[in-house]
């Protein structure tokens, strides 16, 4: 649900709150993503071509038959890039995705939690680090130079609030106040007023990266299970209650208002999703099953991109709960499982499908974990984490070195020193991704060294 | 000398009750809005604030098959066992205020894995529904619920964890960033070391209790001030910080008015707060008789809210299994907020929570549809006498003229479509259904 900047929340409270006080920092709420105040408010849209629904954001100022048209005529244009970015939330712990089994503070920082010497695979560009057993899929990919590795990527003095430094990376700068995220500034500069296909969140709302101040941006959730019905009601009244679902116009009041919008968006939702029923995405690529909705999210984002339509930047969450203060080996060995077989999935798909040479993916987390473990097996909040790019044009090589545990390697309260810059990521993604101009996107871009990131 | 808070003294009619038990508790029974405003705005707030001995009105909740509930032990009777007490519970406001805490100290039982544990913070926390901030604070503090979602049991002196140190102070004090430090959430978490517990096979968690061995004796400096600190330390210390009395006014607000609060009434509230040595009481009475409860904008109904209330209006209780798994399709399942913050109130309704909302008001209907061979003929093909008899199903909840013309439109045009006799006999049978989870699920219903 997108959020107003008028609209009065406890996350709202929380931020303006620190605002009056005039010290520390705003916060986004957990599981955030309003658009940071952004003031996007959301009207429906359908890409009729492919029978999808899509919640809208930001297309207040346009007549929704024009979005139709701005879709086909984008779906006309070549081919584009497609950038999509994986949240891992809650902070992963990097020291067990790519553990340093070649130091030897490693063991004494993680009495128990360390993996064995000889768990997962050898890192071939720093052997002194292994793959986490459960990230083989990844190993696998890197191995064919599908993968490009950042070690510790981060940035210097990290704020250790999970909404904070998650607002960071979303808004692509160091600015707690800043309410556009990076990837929306992008699609203001590159994108245009009538493909809000441009920028999706696969989501039950939208991502805050994706926010933009001026062109639409969308959501999608589920696609494959949508249907309204109630007892002793059919036949031509049944049609007609389902068509007077969306009949509720807008009123005054904001909160009964919204209550007619989505009423609107669900009545048109319905009818659009029918073909999904059942989630044939049309691809002989197995990926994994179960409850968890990322993997058909992926398979639904190949299908999406195989039928043409108009995607540049599209925002999804991992599977599982990365921050591991407690207990951490179990539950992060299932996430990380989850996550790294449906990437090689998507991957796979893609390739099958002809089209990998189109998409990147960029994995990354809010921060890693605190490098000596605390005694409830498991990690409190960190600085530097890893982050991850896969696809087939990537070049496949590390980014920034393994700091070392050695105090050089540390900040000041013990947590792992970043060697690359998230912001010097960002800029290099704009300009040798998407031919954009870093300057006029990510604040400071001048200040960040650029890598090489494609082949 | 700071202001009073304002009190509101226009009109106090149906309207204005029905908001006030809405926001307050979990909606009117058929009538209770008019008998509710025949006493005035004064008297409604104190009977909600000072109800009569707890008691449970109707017949209690059962499982599908019309056994008793057993919510300690049976997977998602815990949600049934508290959302027949929001039905029936005669202390609306205090089952009201206990949900508010459950939201502001969002314990999930996914990282706790215990019922039992979750129904006794439930009962720590209706407890102390209304009574002092910091003793609710101490309470939650080592409360074993807690103690295990935020590692509180795992904090020692010889291994930190930062977790609830952290929280305390971000999402249950003072608010992010506001007046403490990365050194102040060490420092905090020093002082709250000392919990402890034992782990049984085949039992779980026993004993949870303090052992001052594992407590860190050392000084701890903690926004400036140097000590020993204790866990109790750390949690007085946070409702001492000037920065705790603003975040708490403005957040309780936050529950019951969607706008924020004037600077004059802000300030007033928290003067009230401190000068009640920090009672939640008179804080929730002075914003239950505030103009803008009455006067501001409509409210979202929580997903809970509205489905406990459909059963008061209904005077349905709680006898089916399925409001558990509506509850994860309409976004609000107790004992599972979303994480440590709690459930977001901006971001309530969407397309898919949605859905939900509507199984909701269709599963609360359905025991009550009205069935086409008993009512065939009986009923006139008539519009407006349709939806009245709708909203005479819910209790004849006020309503808006949009909201009325477009139930008006859809029964209209469903009873045009009657074009033979046999038709006419039966429409407006099925429109009456239709018409009773339509407006259930309108922008009248949904909202307060």
């Amino acid at each position: 649900m997108s959020c107003s900047c008028n609209e009065f929340s406890r996350a709202a409270v929380l931020r303006r709150s620190v605002a009056e006080a005039g010290r520390g920092l705003p916060v986004i709420e957990p599981g955030m993503p309003i658009p940071a105040g952004s003031g996007l408010d959301r009207r429906t849209f359908l890409a009729r071509a492919a029978g999808l629904a899509l919640s809208v954001y930001g297309a207040g100022k346009l007549p929704i038959g024009l979005f139709d048209e701005g879709i086909a005529r984008a779906q006309g244009a070549p081919a584009g890039p497609v950038l999509v970015s994986v949240f891992l939330e809650g902070g992963a712990d990097s020291l067990s995705m790519l553990f340093p089994a070649g130091h030897a503070q490693y063991a004494s920082f993680r009495p128990q939690l360390a993996l064995a010497p000889d768990a997962g695979q050898t890192f071939s560009e720093d052997t002194s680090l292994r793959w986490h057993p459960s990230l083989a899929p990844l190993a696998e990919l890197h191995a064919e130079g599908k993968l490009t590795v950042l070690p510790a990527i981060g940035y210097t003095n990290a704020d250790q609030s999970h909404f904070t430094s998650r607002h960071y990376w979303e808004v692509g700068a160091t600015d707690a106040h800043l309410r556009t995220g990076w990837l929306g500034r992008y699609l203001d500069v590159a994108g245009t007023l009538d493909n809000p296909l441009q920028g999706l969140a696969l989501s039950y709302s939208l991502h805050p990266a994706l926010a933009s101040a001026n062109v639409p941006i969308a959501a999608v959730s589920r696609v494959d299970d949508y249907d309204f019905w109630a007892r002793n009601v059919w036949g031509q009244v049944e049609q007609r209650m389902l068509d007077a679902i969306g009949s509720f116009p807008p009123v005054p009041d904001p909160a009964a208002s919204k209550v007619a919008e989505v009423t609107q968006q669900a009545a048109t939702l319905r009818t659009q999703l029918r073909p999904f029923e059942g989630g044939h995405w049309g691809t002989t690529v197995p990926y994994p099953t179960g409850q968890d909705a990322f993997p058909s999210r992926l398979a639904g984002l190949a299908a999406m991109i195989a039928a043409g339509l108009p995607l540049r930047c599209v925002t999804v969450s991992a599977p599982g709960m990365y921050d591991t203060h407690a207990d951490q080996p179990d539950g992060l060995s299932t996430a990380l499982d989850l996550t790294a077989r449906s990437l090689r999935s998507f991957q796979r798909d893609l390739e099958s499908r002809g089209i990998a040479d189109r998409v990147l993916v960029l994995v990354w987390s809010e921060f890693g974990r605190r490098v000596e473990q605390n005694g409830s097996n498991g990690t409190d909040h960190g600085a530097a984490g890893v982050g991850l790019l896969m696809g087939s044009r990537v070049r496949g090589q590390m980014l920034g070195e393994f700091p070392g545990l050695a105090s050089s390697g540390l900040d000041d309260q013990g947590n792992l020193r970043a060697t690359f810059d998230y912001r010097s990521l960002y800029c290099s993604l704009l300009e040798q991704w998407f031919a954009a101009d870093a300057a006029a996107i990510i604040p400071d871009a001048a200040s960040f060294a650029r890598a090489t990131l494609l082949r | 000398m700071a202001s009073r808070v304002p009190v509101y003294h226009g009109p106090f009619r149906k309207a204005q009750a029905e908001r006030l038990l809405w926001r307050a508790g979990f909606g009117p029974k058929p009538g209770e809005a008019a008998r509710v405003a025949k006493k005035g705005l004064g008297q409604a707030v104190d009977d909600l604030l000072n109800p009569p001995r707890p008691r449970l009105v109707g017949p209690g909740a059962t499982d599908d098959d019309g056994y008793p509930l057993a919510p300690q032990d049976a997977w998602g009777q815990d949600h049934l066992w508290w959302l027949d007490r929001m039905v029936r519970s005669n202390r609306q406001l205090i089952e009201r205020m206990t949900l508010v805490w459950h939201d502001w100290f969002a314990t999930s039982n996914s990282g706790v894995g215990s019922q039992e544990l979750m129904l006794d913070q439930n009962a720590l926390l209706r407890g102390r529904a209304l009574g002092s901030f910091e003793q609710l604070l101490l309470a939650v503090t080592k409360d074993p619920a807690m103690l295990l979602w935020l590692n509180g049991i795992q904090n020692t002196k010889w291994s930190p964890n930062e977790n609830y140190a952290r929280e305390l102070m971000e999402l249950f004090t003072l608010g992010a960033g506001r007046g403490y430090t990365e050194d102040d959430v060490r420092e905090q978490a020093r002082a709250l070391t000392g919990w402890r517990v034992d782990w049984r096979e085949t039992v779980g968690y026993v004993n949870f209790r303090y052992d001052p061995s594992r407590h860190d004796t050392g000084t701890k400096v903690v926004f400036g001030k140097s000590g020993n600190h204790d866990w109790q330390d750390a949690c007085r210390l946070c409702i001492r910080h000037p920065l705790h009395a603003s975040f708490f006014v403005r957040k309780l607000w936050s529950y019951f008015i969607p706008t924020p609060p004037p600077a004059t009434t802000e300030s007033a509230l928290i003067s009230l707060y401190r000068r009640s040595g920090f009672a939640v009481k008179p804080v929730v009475g002075a914003i239950l008789r505030h103009p803008r409860l009455y006067t501001g904008p409509r409210m979202l109904k929580p997903p809970i809210v509205q489905v406990a209330g459909m059963h008061r209006a209904r005077g349905r209780r709680v006898d089916s299994e399925s409001w558990t798994w509506i509850a994860s399709l309409d976004g609000q399942r107790l004992f599972y907020p979303p994480n440590v913050a709690g459930w977001d109130d901006g971001r309530w309704l969407d397309t898919s929570s949605f859905r939900g909302r509507w199984i909701g008001a269709n599963h609360v209907a359905t025991p009550y549809a009205l069935d086409v061979d008993a009512w065939r003929g009986k009923l006139p093909v008539d519009a407006g006498n349709l939806v009245s008899r709708a909203l005479a199903f819910w209790g004849n909840p006020t309503t808006t003229a949009p909201t009325r013309a477009a139930l008006t439109t859809f029964a209209e045009t469903a009873l045009a479509d009657a074009d033979s006799s046999w038709k006419r006999a039966e429409y407006p049978v099925l429109v009456v259904n239709a018409l009773r989870v339509l407006f259930a699920v309108s922008p009248d219903y949904q909202t307060c």
